[in-house]
Protein backbone atom coordinates (compact mmCIF):
# COMPACT_ATOMS: atom_id res chain seq x y z
CA UNK A 1 0.00 0.00 0.00
CA UNK A 2 1.55 3.20 -1.14
CA UNK A 3 -0.58 5.85 0.83
CA UNK A 4 -1.75 5.08 4.67
CA UNK A 5 -4.11 7.23 6.78
CA UNK A 6 -4.30 7.57 10.26
CA UNK A 7 -8.36 7.62 10.27
CA UNK A 8 -8.49 8.68 14.12
CA UNK A 9 -6.16 11.69 13.98
CA UNK A 10 -7.96 13.11 10.97
CA UNK A 11 -11.29 12.30 12.67
CA UNK A 12 -10.27 14.31 15.22
CA UNK A 13 -8.75 17.07 13.64
CA UNK A 14 -12.25 18.14 11.62
CA UNK A 15 -14.12 17.18 14.16
CA UNK A 16 -15.63 20.51 15.05
CA UNK A 17 -16.03 21.47 11.38
CA UNK A 18 -17.83 18.34 10.79
CA UNK A 19 -20.17 18.85 13.75
CA UNK A 20 -21.08 22.26 12.31
CA UNK A 21 -21.72 20.96 8.71
CA UNK A 22 -24.39 18.20 10.41
CA UNK A 23 -25.77 20.55 12.57
CA UNK A 24 -26.74 23.55 9.95
CA UNK A 25 -27.75 20.42 7.46
CA UNK A 26 -29.78 18.04 10.01
CA UNK A 27 -27.96 15.64 8.48
CA UNK A 28 -25.91 12.78 10.30
CA UNK A 29 -23.66 11.12 7.96
CA UNK A 30 -23.33 7.86 10.11
CA UNK A 31 -26.89 7.47 8.69
CA UNK A 32 -25.76 6.92 5.16
CA UNK A 33 -24.52 2.81 4.47
CA UNK A 34 -22.71 3.44 0.88
CA UNK A 35 -25.45 1.78 -0.85
CA UNK A 36 -24.73 4.13 -3.83
CA UNK A 37 -28.08 4.96 -4.94
CA UNK A 38 -27.56 8.44 -4.40
CA UNK A 39 -25.14 8.03 -6.90
CA UNK A 40 -26.65 5.76 -9.55
CA UNK A 41 -29.41 8.09 -9.99
CA UNK A 42 -27.59 11.36 -9.78
CA UNK A 43 -27.79 13.29 -13.22
CA UNK A 44 -24.80 15.52 -12.84
CA UNK A 45 -22.51 12.77 -11.42
CA UNK A 46 -20.37 13.02 -14.88
CA UNK A 47 -19.19 16.38 -13.87
CA UNK A 48 -18.31 15.32 -10.46
CA UNK A 49 -15.03 14.64 -9.03
CA UNK A 50 -16.54 12.36 -6.12
CA UNK A 51 -19.91 10.93 -6.04
CA UNK A 52 -22.28 12.18 -3.71
CA UNK A 53 -21.40 8.79 -1.92
CA UNK A 54 -18.50 9.44 -1.80
CA UNK A 55 -18.66 12.98 -0.25
CA UNK A 56 -20.63 11.08 2.79
CA UNK A 57 -17.58 8.58 3.03
CA UNK A 58 -15.28 11.27 3.24
CA UNK A 59 -17.42 12.79 6.00
CA UNK A 60 -17.56 9.65 7.86
CA UNK A 61 -13.86 9.42 7.54
CA UNK A 62 -13.37 12.91 9.19
CA UNK A 63 -11.84 13.94 5.73
CA UNK A 64 -13.53 17.28 5.63
CA UNK A 65 -11.64 19.39 3.96
CA UNK A 66 -11.09 17.01 0.75
CA UNK A 67 -15.37 17.13 0.96
CA UNK A 68 -14.62 21.65 1.45
CA UNK A 69 -12.21 21.28 -1.94
CA UNK A 70 -14.66 19.17 -4.23
CA UNK A 71 -16.26 20.14 -6.98
CA UNK A 72 -19.12 18.02 -6.22
CA UNK A 73 -20.48 20.44 -3.43
CA UNK A 74 -20.58 22.89 -6.60
CA UNK A 75 -22.09 21.37 -9.57
CA UNK A 76 -24.82 19.02 -7.47
CA UNK A 77 -27.97 20.94 -9.38
CA UNK A 78 -30.29 19.93 -5.98
CA UNK A 79 -32.50 18.45 -8.02
CA UNK A 80 -33.42 16.15 -5.07
CA UNK A 81 -33.23 13.25 -6.63
CA UNK A 82 -30.85 11.46 -4.35
CA UNK A 83 -33.20 12.34 -1.57
CA UNK A 84 -36.03 11.15 -2.82
CA UNK A 85 -34.24 7.82 -3.19
CA UNK A 86 -32.38 7.43 -0.39
CA UNK A 87 -32.90 5.00 1.60
CA UNK A 88 -32.14 6.20 4.74
CA UNK A 89 -33.67 9.55 3.80
CA UNK A 90 -30.16 11.48 3.76
CA UNK A 91 -30.79 14.93 2.61
CA UNK A 92 -27.84 15.16 0.35
CA UNK A 93 -28.49 18.63 -1.02
CA UNK A 94 -29.16 19.92 2.28
CA UNK A 95 -25.76 18.47 3.02
CA UNK A 96 -24.07 19.73 -0.04
CA UNK A 97 -25.32 23.34 0.83
CA UNK A 98 -23.99 23.25 3.58
CA UNK A 99 -20.76 22.17 2.67
CA UNK A 100 -20.55 24.79 0.31
CA UNK A 101 -21.11 27.29 2.84
CA UNK A 102 -18.21 26.35 4.60
CA UNK A 103 -16.08 25.83 1.90
CA UNK A 104 -16.75 29.45 1.12
CA UNK A 105 -15.60 30.28 4.72
CA UNK A 106 -12.81 28.64 4.38
CA UNK A 107 -12.04 30.04 1.00
CA UNK A 108 -12.26 27.15 -1.27
CA UNK A 109 -14.22 27.73 -4.26
CA UNK A 110 -13.44 25.20 -6.68
CA UNK A 111 -16.18 26.49 -9.30
CA UNK A 112 -16.03 30.02 -9.44
CA UNK A 113 -18.78 30.95 -11.36
CA UNK A 114 -21.07 29.10 -9.96
CA UNK A 115 -20.05 31.44 -7.25
CA UNK A 116 -20.04 34.32 -9.42
CA UNK A 117 -23.68 33.63 -10.54
CA UNK A 118 -24.84 32.76 -7.27
CA UNK A 119 -24.25 36.33 -5.71
CA UNK A 120 -25.00 38.43 -9.01
CA UNK A 121 -28.48 36.67 -8.40
CA UNK A 122 -28.65 37.46 -5.39
CA UNK A 123 -27.20 41.13 -5.61
CA UNK A 124 -29.65 41.73 -8.16
CA UNK A 125 -32.78 40.42 -5.56
CA UNK A 126 -30.91 42.14 -2.71
CA UNK A 127 -31.15 45.63 -4.92
CA UNK A 128 -34.47 45.52 -6.48
CA UNK A 129 -36.40 42.76 -4.57
CA UNK A 130 -36.84 40.75 -7.60
CA UNK A 131 -34.19 39.60 -10.08
CA UNK A 132 -33.32 41.75 -13.21
CA UNK A 133 -32.24 38.62 -15.01
CA UNK A 134 -30.61 40.57 -17.88
CA UNK A 135 -28.63 42.72 -15.49
CA UNK A 136 -28.13 39.67 -13.71
CA UNK A 137 -26.49 37.81 -16.84
CA UNK A 138 -24.42 40.69 -17.88
CA UNK A 139 -23.26 40.98 -14.50
CA UNK A 140 -22.41 37.26 -14.60
CA UNK A 141 -20.49 37.84 -17.98
CA UNK A 142 -18.39 40.75 -16.86
CA UNK A 143 -17.44 39.19 -13.13
CA UNK A 144 -16.63 35.59 -15.00
CA UNK A 145 -14.61 37.47 -17.76
CA UNK A 146 -16.75 36.00 -20.79
CA UNK A 147 -18.30 39.16 -21.78
CA UNK A 148 -20.09 37.51 -25.09
CA UNK A 149 -21.19 34.50 -23.74
CA UNK A 150 -24.77 33.93 -25.10
CA UNK A 151 -24.64 37.13 -26.67
CA UNK A 152 -26.22 35.37 -29.63
CA UNK A 153 -29.57 34.74 -27.53
CA UNK A 154 -29.84 38.52 -26.39
CA UNK A 155 -31.42 39.96 -29.36
CA UNK A 156 -34.47 37.40 -30.50
CA UNK A 157 -34.90 37.93 -26.41
CA UNK A 158 -35.42 41.43 -26.56
CA UNK A 159 -37.00 41.19 -29.53
CA UNK A 160 -39.32 39.50 -28.15
CA UNK A 161 -39.90 41.53 -24.90
CA UNK A 162 -38.25 38.47 -22.72
CA UNK A 163 -35.90 40.60 -21.68
CA UNK A 164 -36.24 43.85 -19.89
CA UNK A 165 -34.03 46.40 -20.04
CA UNK A 166 -34.98 48.38 -16.80
CA UNK A 167 -35.21 45.95 -13.23
CA UNK A 168 -39.04 46.34 -12.02
CA UNK A 169 -38.16 47.56 -8.03
CA UNK A 170 -40.79 46.82 -5.65
CA UNK A 171 -42.18 49.29 -3.19
CA UNK A 172 -41.60 47.39 -0.23
CA UNK A 173 -40.34 49.99 2.24
CA UNK A 174 -36.77 48.32 2.22
CA UNK A 175 -38.33 45.06 3.82
CA UNK A 176 -36.49 43.18 1.43
CA UNK A 177 -33.21 44.74 1.70
CA UNK A 178 -33.84 44.33 6.05
CA UNK A 179 -34.40 40.69 5.19
CA UNK A 180 -30.74 40.60 3.87
CA UNK A 181 -29.74 42.68 6.59
CA UNK A 182 -31.27 40.50 9.43
CA UNK A 183 -29.94 37.16 7.85
CA UNK A 184 -26.26 38.78 8.18
CA UNK A 185 -26.31 40.27 10.89
CA UNK A 186 -27.74 36.78 12.49
CA UNK A 187 -24.98 34.95 10.81
CA UNK A 188 -21.89 37.15 12.32
CA UNK A 189 -23.48 36.76 15.59
CA UNK A 190 -22.44 33.02 15.10
CA UNK A 191 -26.67 32.63 15.34
CA UNK A 192 -27.36 29.05 14.29
CA UNK A 193 -30.27 28.22 12.40
CA UNK B 1 -62.25 30.06 -6.72
CA UNK B 2 -59.86 32.54 -5.57
CA UNK B 3 -55.89 32.62 -5.19
CA UNK B 4 -53.27 34.85 -4.36
CA UNK B 5 -51.15 34.40 -7.69
CA UNK B 6 -47.03 34.58 -6.80
CA UNK B 7 -45.65 34.77 -10.51
CA UNK B 8 -42.02 35.19 -9.76
CA UNK B 9 -39.66 36.95 -11.97
CA UNK B 10 -39.08 34.91 -14.77
CA UNK B 11 -42.75 35.33 -15.48
CA UNK B 12 -42.42 39.04 -15.83
CA UNK B 13 -39.41 38.65 -18.07
CA UNK B 14 -37.68 35.42 -19.82
CA UNK B 15 -40.92 33.61 -19.23
CA UNK B 16 -43.81 36.51 -20.19
CA UNK B 17 -45.74 33.75 -22.12
CA UNK B 18 -45.89 31.29 -18.84
CA UNK B 19 -47.88 34.61 -17.38
CA UNK B 20 -49.98 35.75 -20.52
CA UNK B 21 -51.26 32.10 -20.91
CA UNK B 22 -51.76 31.22 -17.22
CA UNK B 23 -53.37 34.06 -16.83
CA UNK B 24 -55.93 33.92 -19.95
CA UNK B 25 -56.69 30.34 -18.90
CA UNK B 26 -57.36 30.90 -15.15
CA UNK B 27 -60.00 33.87 -16.56
CA UNK B 28 -61.36 30.93 -19.00
CA UNK B 29 -62.18 28.90 -16.52
CA UNK B 30 -63.47 31.74 -13.75
CA UNK B 31 -60.40 31.28 -11.47
CA UNK B 32 -59.92 34.70 -9.50
CA UNK B 33 -56.32 35.64 -9.30
CA UNK B 34 -54.91 38.49 -6.93
CA UNK B 35 -51.34 38.90 -7.75
CA UNK B 36 -49.66 39.92 -4.61
CA UNK B 37 -48.92 43.45 -4.46
CA UNK B 38 -44.91 44.33 -4.24
CA UNK B 39 -44.12 40.41 -4.45
CA UNK B 40 -40.16 39.96 -4.20
CA UNK B 41 -38.03 37.26 -5.25
CA UNK B 42 -38.28 33.80 -3.85
CA UNK B 43 -34.63 33.66 -3.90
CA UNK B 44 -34.62 30.39 -6.56
CA UNK B 45 -31.91 29.67 -7.18
CA UNK B 46 -29.21 31.16 -5.68
CA UNK B 47 -30.64 31.94 -1.78
CA UNK B 48 -30.43 28.60 -0.60
CA UNK B 49 -26.88 27.55 -1.77
CA UNK B 50 -26.14 30.87 0.29
CA UNK B 51 -27.56 30.94 3.40
CA UNK B 52 -30.55 28.75 4.65
CA UNK B 53 -32.48 31.43 6.90
CA UNK B 54 -32.44 33.85 3.68
CA UNK B 55 -33.51 30.78 1.20
CA UNK B 56 -36.67 30.67 4.09
CA UNK B 57 -37.17 34.21 4.68
CA UNK B 58 -37.47 35.91 1.16
CA UNK B 59 -40.55 33.29 0.08
CA UNK B 60 -42.09 33.79 3.64
CA UNK B 61 -42.87 37.28 2.89
CA UNK B 62 -44.83 36.28 0.16
CA UNK B 63 -46.88 34.21 2.08
CA UNK B 64 -47.50 36.28 5.03
CA UNK B 65 -48.91 38.92 2.57
CA UNK B 66 -51.48 36.41 1.21
CA UNK B 67 -52.24 35.20 4.53
CA UNK B 68 -53.28 38.60 5.25
CA UNK B 69 -55.82 38.18 2.58
CA UNK B 70 -56.70 34.43 3.96
CA UNK B 71 -55.86 32.92 -0.09
CA UNK B 72 -53.66 30.07 -0.56
CA UNK B 73 -50.85 30.99 -3.36
CA UNK B 74 -50.94 29.95 -7.00
CA UNK B 75 -47.56 29.43 -8.61
CA UNK B 76 -47.21 28.71 -11.83
CA UNK B 77 -43.47 28.43 -11.55
CA UNK B 78 -41.59 25.06 -10.03
CA UNK B 79 -38.54 26.68 -8.71
CA UNK B 80 -40.97 29.29 -6.96
CA UNK B 81 -43.47 26.62 -5.86
CA UNK B 82 -40.59 24.39 -4.06
CA UNK B 83 -39.16 27.40 -2.15
CA UNK B 84 -42.40 28.53 -0.59
CA UNK B 85 -43.45 24.74 0.06
CA UNK B 86 -40.26 25.03 1.89
CA UNK B 87 -40.65 28.23 3.91
CA UNK B 88 -44.00 26.96 4.94
CA UNK B 89 -42.61 23.08 5.88
CA UNK B 90 -40.22 24.82 7.88
CA UNK B 91 -42.62 26.93 9.40
CA UNK B 92 -44.89 24.61 10.44
CA UNK B 93 -42.21 22.34 11.87
CA UNK B 94 -40.82 24.24 14.12
CA UNK B 95 -42.53 27.28 16.00
CA UNK B 96 -38.84 28.62 16.74
CA UNK B 97 -37.98 28.70 12.90
CA UNK B 98 -41.59 30.89 12.68
CA UNK B 99 -41.38 32.96 14.91
CA UNK B 100 -37.50 33.80 13.71
CA UNK B 101 -39.45 34.20 10.53
CA UNK B 102 -41.75 36.42 11.58
CA UNK B 103 -39.32 38.25 13.24
CA UNK B 104 -37.28 38.76 9.84
CA UNK B 105 -40.11 39.65 7.22
CA UNK B 106 -41.32 41.93 10.01
CA UNK B 107 -44.85 41.14 9.75
CA UNK B 108 -47.15 38.16 11.51
CA UNK B 109 -46.65 34.62 9.73
CA UNK B 110 -48.71 31.55 11.15
CA UNK B 111 -47.84 29.61 7.69
CA UNK B 112 -51.87 28.65 7.89
CA UNK B 113 -52.32 28.98 4.02
CA UNK B 114 -50.35 27.13 1.22
CA UNK B 115 -48.78 27.14 -2.11
CA UNK B 116 -50.06 25.61 -4.61
CA UNK B 117 -48.84 24.68 -7.92
CA UNK B 118 -50.72 26.32 -10.69
CA UNK B 119 -51.13 22.77 -12.44
CA UNK B 120 -52.22 20.81 -9.44
CA UNK B 121 -54.79 23.70 -9.11
CA UNK B 122 -55.72 23.66 -12.63
CA UNK B 123 -55.68 19.47 -12.56
CA UNK B 124 -57.08 19.17 -9.51
CA UNK B 125 -59.45 22.01 -7.73
CA UNK B 126 -60.79 23.09 -11.52
CA UNK B 127 -60.87 19.58 -12.62
CA UNK B 128 -60.17 17.73 -15.56
CA UNK B 129 -64.12 17.69 -16.60
CA UNK B 130 -64.44 21.27 -16.57
CA UNK B 131 -61.23 21.88 -18.83
CA UNK B 132 -62.58 19.24 -21.25
CA UNK B 133 -65.35 20.95 -21.96
CA UNK B 134 -63.92 24.07 -22.68
CA UNK B 135 -62.13 22.49 -25.51
CA UNK B 136 -62.85 23.96 -29.25
CA UNK B 137 -59.73 22.48 -30.68
CA UNK B 138 -58.55 19.42 -29.65
CA UNK B 139 -54.75 18.60 -29.68
CA UNK B 140 -55.66 15.64 -32.23
CA UNK B 141 -52.58 14.10 -33.97
CA UNK B 142 -50.02 15.95 -31.54
CA UNK B 143 -47.76 13.70 -29.59
CA UNK B 144 -46.68 15.43 -26.45
CA UNK B 145 -43.82 14.38 -23.62
CA UNK B 146 -44.64 15.65 -20.98
CA UNK B 147 -41.68 16.77 -18.79
CA UNK B 148 -42.20 17.44 -14.62
CA UNK B 149 -38.71 18.41 -14.47
CA UNK B 150 -37.75 18.22 -10.14
CA UNK B 151 -39.11 20.79 -8.51
CA UNK B 152 -42.67 20.13 -9.37
CA UNK B 153 -42.29 16.32 -7.27
CA UNK B 154 -39.48 16.36 -5.31
CA UNK B 155 -39.01 16.07 -2.50
CA UNK B 156 -42.37 14.53 -1.87
CA UNK B 157 -42.41 15.06 1.44
CA UNK B 158 -42.08 19.00 0.67
CA UNK B 159 -43.94 18.80 -2.86
CA UNK B 160 -46.56 16.96 -1.82
CA UNK B 161 -47.42 16.55 -5.34
CA UNK B 162 -48.10 13.90 -7.91
CA UNK B 163 -45.28 10.71 -8.09
CA UNK B 164 -42.20 11.84 -7.76
CA UNK B 165 -40.78 9.22 -10.42
CA UNK B 166 -43.82 8.57 -12.61
CA UNK B 167 -45.88 11.30 -12.47
CA UNK B 168 -48.95 11.42 -14.64
CA UNK B 169 -50.62 15.42 -13.95
CA UNK B 170 -49.80 16.29 -17.04
CA UNK B 171 -50.49 13.64 -19.09
CA UNK B 172 -53.93 13.35 -17.79
CA UNK B 173 -54.28 17.00 -19.06
CA UNK B 174 -52.85 16.48 -22.58
CA UNK B 175 -55.42 13.82 -23.06
CA UNK B 176 -58.37 15.75 -21.32
CA UNK B 177 -57.09 18.28 -24.18
CA UNK B 178 -57.40 15.79 -27.08
CA UNK B 179 -53.39 15.30 -27.54
CA UNK B 180 -51.47 12.00 -26.91
CA UNK B 181 -48.99 11.93 -24.15
CA UNK B 182 -46.48 9.50 -25.03
CA UNK B 183 -44.68 7.61 -22.66
CA UNK B 184 -40.99 8.26 -21.89
CA UNK B 185 -37.97 7.72 -19.43
CA UNK B 186 -36.98 11.49 -18.44
CA UNK B 187 -39.81 12.71 -17.20
CA UNK B 188 -38.36 14.20 -14.00
CA UNK B 189 -34.99 13.77 -15.34
CA UNK B 190 -33.14 17.25 -14.41
CA UNK B 191 -32.86 19.92 -17.11
CA UNK B 192 -29.28 21.15 -14.63
CA UNK B 193 -31.56 24.47 -13.84
CA UNK B 194 -29.53 27.44 -13.28
CA UNK B 195 -26.46 26.10 -13.52
CA UNK B 196 -26.66 26.41 -17.44
CA UNK B 197 -25.61 29.87 -17.51
CA UNK B 198 -22.40 29.06 -15.11
CA UNK B 199 -21.62 25.65 -16.59
CA UNK B 200 -23.00 25.57 -20.22
CA UNK B 201 -21.39 22.40 -20.68
CA UNK B 202 -23.00 20.30 -18.37
CA UNK B 203 -26.16 21.93 -18.91
CA UNK B 204 -26.02 21.37 -22.57
CA UNK B 205 -25.22 17.36 -21.71
CA UNK B 206 -28.44 17.32 -19.61
CA UNK B 207 -30.93 19.02 -22.05
CA UNK B 208 -29.20 16.79 -24.72
CA UNK B 209 -30.56 13.88 -22.75
CA UNK B 210 -33.50 14.46 -22.36
CA UNK B 211 -34.56 15.84 -25.90
CA UNK B 212 -32.79 12.60 -27.59
CA UNK B 213 -35.59 10.73 -25.12
CA UNK B 214 -38.49 12.65 -26.37
CA UNK B 215 -37.47 12.73 -29.78
CA UNK B 216 -36.83 8.74 -29.37
CA UNK B 217 -40.15 8.32 -27.75
CA UNK B 218 -42.12 9.52 -30.92
CA UNK B 219 -42.86 12.94 -29.55
CA UNK B 220 -43.05 16.07 -31.22
CA UNK B 221 -42.72 18.29 -28.86
CA UNK B 222 -42.43 18.74 -24.78
CA UNK B 223 -45.00 20.47 -22.58
CA UNK B 224 -43.51 21.90 -19.38
CA UNK B 225 -44.57 23.61 -16.14
CA UNK B 226 -41.29 25.73 -15.38
CA UNK B 227 -39.63 28.67 -16.49
CA UNK B 228 -35.64 26.98 -15.79
CA UNK B 229 -36.74 24.25 -17.98
CA UNK B 230 -38.08 25.84 -20.65
CA UNK B 231 -35.56 28.17 -20.71
CA UNK B 232 -32.89 24.79 -21.12
CA UNK B 233 -34.76 22.93 -23.33
CA UNK B 234 -36.40 25.88 -25.95
CA UNK B 235 -33.50 28.70 -26.05
CA UNK B 236 -30.33 25.91 -25.40
CA UNK B 237 -32.18 23.54 -28.18
CA UNK B 238 -29.54 24.90 -31.09
CA UNK B 239 -26.58 24.99 -28.97
CA UNK B 240 -27.31 21.08 -27.61
CA UNK B 241 -28.19 20.57 -31.88
CA UNK B 242 -24.79 22.42 -33.01
CA UNK B 243 -22.40 20.55 -29.68
CA UNK B 244 -23.98 16.93 -30.33
CA UNK B 245 -24.50 17.18 -34.04
CA UNK B 246 -28.18 16.14 -34.12
CA UNK B 247 -31.12 17.54 -35.64
CA UNK B 248 -34.15 17.94 -33.08
CA UNK B 249 -36.62 19.99 -33.78
CA UNK B 250 -38.64 20.06 -30.79
CA UNK B 251 -41.04 23.01 -29.52
CA UNK B 252 -41.53 22.80 -25.97
CA UNK B 253 -44.79 24.41 -24.54
CA UNK B 254 -45.51 25.34 -21.26
CA UNK B 255 -48.88 23.45 -20.44
CA UNK B 256 -50.67 26.71 -20.13
CA UNK B 257 -50.12 27.37 -24.05
CA UNK B 258 -51.62 24.04 -24.63
CA UNK B 259 -54.56 24.82 -22.68
CA UNK B 260 -55.34 27.75 -24.44
CA UNK B 261 -54.72 26.74 -27.55
CA UNK B 262 -57.31 23.90 -27.36
CA UNK B 263 -59.48 27.00 -25.47
CA UNK B 264 -59.45 28.87 -28.88
CA UNK B 265 -57.04 30.99 -28.40
CA UNK B 266 -54.84 32.68 -31.23
CA UNK B 267 -51.52 31.29 -29.99
CA UNK B 268 -49.76 34.44 -30.42
CA UNK B 269 -52.52 36.29 -28.11
CA UNK B 270 -50.69 33.32 -25.57
CA UNK B 271 -47.64 34.20 -26.54
CA UNK B 272 -46.70 30.91 -28.19
CA UNK B 273 -44.41 32.60 -31.21
CA UNK B 274 -42.05 34.04 -28.95
CA UNK B 275 -40.41 30.56 -28.44
CA UNK B 276 -36.85 30.06 -29.71
CA UNK B 277 -38.14 26.66 -31.43
CA UNK B 278 -40.82 28.20 -33.37
CA UNK B 279 -44.14 25.86 -32.61
CA UNK B 280 -46.54 27.13 -35.09
CA UNK B 281 -45.81 24.73 -37.86
CA UNK B 282 -45.74 21.44 -35.66
CA UNK B 283 -49.44 23.03 -34.45
CA UNK B 284 -50.51 23.58 -38.50
CA UNK B 285 -48.86 20.38 -39.60
CA UNK B 286 -51.09 18.88 -37.27
CA UNK B 287 -54.25 21.35 -38.26
CA UNK B 288 -54.51 22.18 -34.91
CA UNK B 289 -55.04 26.33 -35.49
CA UNK B 290 -57.40 25.34 -38.30
CA UNK B 291 -59.67 23.80 -36.80
CA UNK B 292 -63.28 24.87 -37.83
CA UNK B 293 -64.42 26.15 -34.07
CA UNK B 294 -62.98 29.05 -33.00
CA UNK B 295 -62.98 31.20 -29.71
CA UNK B 296 -65.23 33.79 -31.18
CA UNK B 297 -68.12 31.84 -32.36
CA UNK B 298 -68.09 30.22 -28.90
CA UNK B 299 -69.26 33.26 -27.58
Amino acid sequence: MKERLELAATLNRDRELLDRVQRASGVSVKDCYQCGKCSAGCPAAFAMDYTPRQVIRLLQLGMVGEALKSHTIWVCAHCQTCYTRCPKEVDLPRLMEALRQEAKKAGFIAEKNIDIFDRAFLSSVERYGRVHEMGMMIQFNLQSLQPFKDALLAPPMLLNRKLNILPEKIKDGGAVKRIFAKVRAGNQGGDEH
Amino acid sequence: MRYAYYPGCSLHATAIEYNLSAKAVAKHLGLDLWEIPEWNCCGASAAHNTDHLLALALPARNLALAEKEGLDVAVPCAACFNRLRAAEAAARESEKMRVRLAEIIEMDYRASNRARAFLDIMVNEVGLQAIETMVVKPLTGLKVAAYYGCLLVRPPKITAFDDPEDPQTLDKLITSLGGTAVPWACKTECCSASLSLPRTDMGLKMVYEILRHAKEAGADCLVTACPLCMSNLDMRQAGVEARYNVKLGLPVFYFTELMGIAFGYAPKDLGVPRHFVNPIPLLEAREILRHPATRREQG
